[in-house]
């Protein structure tokens, strides 16, 4: 059987998304030419709510966007059926700002990686940053995270899923052990 | 199933999924155009070769634009400087090409059936640019997904296809991919032009009169007379045929509906179609040229790779 461990509830969640905001502004130095931009999926609303919490804060409209990395992915000959292929909404010139990258699990760094290449066929921020509600180990790649929620050490193989409400009907973060289960 | 296979031959063979895979995948490749750098990684390293053994502008300019957003390499063969013109067979032709480690050939030939003849004998994916009078599958699809586009879905909408039926593969791939997406189908022109029995064959209501099918339909494709047809005894004259057929401003302006305008291209204008509805408001030909790019950028991606093992798995992976 599986037994699965919530490691944030939705209070939680709540309480790590303040202080990430906070945390994202202080190294910002404010909103001034701040972008927030998501990782299709759950990184798109993650980027929404700290957004929104950095206007609250600050007084100032944050502008948010939307990328889809599928097509800059490593692994697309091996991968096998094709992955589908979603929306990249940026709403802003990124010439010049400080862009923050926000996903929902730091893992391998793969994902991060095709999202630098993404960016940098819109343009040259003057600094980007990441963001991530969860690091959980295991980076094959020379990234880090520049803001986390919260860093977790769980084996190889376990899976660590963020629940976002507007797509999973409620807030929180679950490991389940290694299972057979599509990513 | 949704994935595609080795494959793109017709629109007849695929299943309503797979069809609507690929418009959906097509809608956000779109946007790759806007952007500044209109590039994409995606296929990097694949060799594609487009191999014309027909005329043709338009339909080989969005497969190399679509080739070159998705960063694969792409080589033009077009027919009269190559050594198929010294007698060489399609197989050979294909053969040889693929001995240079290619990955993909898009094919377009004056023959039905070219396209899943070559498919057959060679490993490298083969998508179908138009084979004789048969089909022209990323045509059918680039149309299907500018009627979506308007309509968000195509079930229960009116599609007429006005014109020389007979001998067109765009009418054809119109027909099966319309009707698999839930779209009621009829045709309209001359008898000459219409194929015998169309009703049951194709599954389409005939319509003799334009005028019937403008105040049936919500689109009217209108398909290129050609006019080689004249000389070959199909319709009287040019004059004739654009008096009882031609879609016309004043004929348009009787219609119940808004009513669509599509065309294939390219046009003869004052024959099948005016110029004021050509570039009139409901004329969506200039977008069915901007989403032929996305649809063929949308195929390129879905059957990348020449594994039919992988493919046939299906294409909704997830994120």
């Amino acid at each position: 059987m599986t037994a699965t461990e919530t490691i944030l509830d939705a209070r939680a969640c709540e309480r790590t998304l303040r202080r990430m905001a906070d945390e994202i502004v202080e190294r910002t130095a404010g909103t001034d030419s701040l972008v927030l931009v998501g990782i299709q999926r759950r990184g798109v609303q993650l980027a929404a709510r700290l957004a929104t919490l950095i206007e609250e804060r600050e007084g100032k409209p944050v502008p948010r966007g939307a990328l889809d990395i599928t097509l800059y992915r490593d692994d697309l000959q091996t991968v096998g059926p094709r992955p589908l292929v979603g929306a990249t909404e940026l709403p802003v010139d990124i010439n010049d700002k400080q862009v923050v990258i926000v996903d929902d699990v730091l893992y391998t760094g793969r994902t991060v990686r095709a999202a630098l290449d993404e960016l940098a066929d819109f343009g040259r921020p003057a600094r980007i940053l990441l963001a991530v509600l969860i690091d959980r180990g295991g980076q094959e790649l020379p990234i880090r995270a520049d803001v986390i929620g919260k860093v977790v050490t769980v084996p190889a193989g376990s899976q660590v899923d963020v629940r976002v409400s507007e797509l999973d009907g409620d807030d929180s973060v679950v490991i389940s052990p290694a299972k057979a289960r599509g990513t | 199933m949704t994935g595609l296979g080795k494959d793109l031959l017709d629109l007849e063979s695929l299943t309503a999924e797979q069809i609507t895979a690929i418009l959906d995948t097509a809608e956000p490749l779109k946007a790759i155009s806007l952007r500044a750098i209109k590039k994409v990684p995606t296929m990097r390293g694949a060799t594609i070769v487009n191999l014309f053994f027909e005329a043709s502008t338009r339909t080989r300019v969005s497969f190399e634009f679509a080739e070159k957003r998705m960063s694969a390499d792409a080589v033009n063969v077009a027919i009269g400087n190559s050594s198929v013109s010294k007698g060489e067979t399609l197989v050979d032709t294909a053969r040889n090409l693929e001995a240079m480690k290619i990955d993909m050939v898009v094919i377009r030939h004056q023959a039905s059936g070219a396209a899943r003849f070559l498919a057959e004998r060679i490993e490298s994916n083969v998508i179908n640019a138009g084979d004789g009078t048969h089909e022209h599958p990323t045509q059918g699809l680039l149309d299907l997904l500018t009627l979506r586009d308007r309509w968000g879905s195509l079930r229960g909408k009116r599609v007429c296809l006005c014109g020389d039926v007979l001998h067109s593969r765009v009418a054809r791939s119109n027909i099966h991919g319309l009707r698999k997406l839930g779209a009621e189908v009829a045709v309209c022109g001359p008898r000459s032009l219409l194929p015998n029995g169309a009703e049951e064959a194709l599954g389409v209501t005939v319509f003799d009169r334009i005028e019937a099918a403008i105040e049936w339909a919500d689109a009217l494709n209108i398909l290129r007379l050609q006019l080689e047809r004249m000389t070959a005894g199909y319709i009287p004259s040019l004059r004739e045929y654009n008096r009882v057929f031609g879609v016309t401003r004043d004929r348009l302006d009787r219609a119940p509906r808004e009513l669509l305008i599509l065309h294939p291209g390219p046009m003869n204008r004052g024959v099948e179609i005016d110029s004021d509805v050509a570039d009139g408001p409901h004329s969506l030909i200039l977008d069915q040229v901007t989403n032929g790019v996305a649809v063929r950028m949308a195929v390129l991606y879905l059957l990348r790779g020449g594994r039919p093992d992988l493919a046939a798995a299906g294409v909704a992976a997830g994120e």
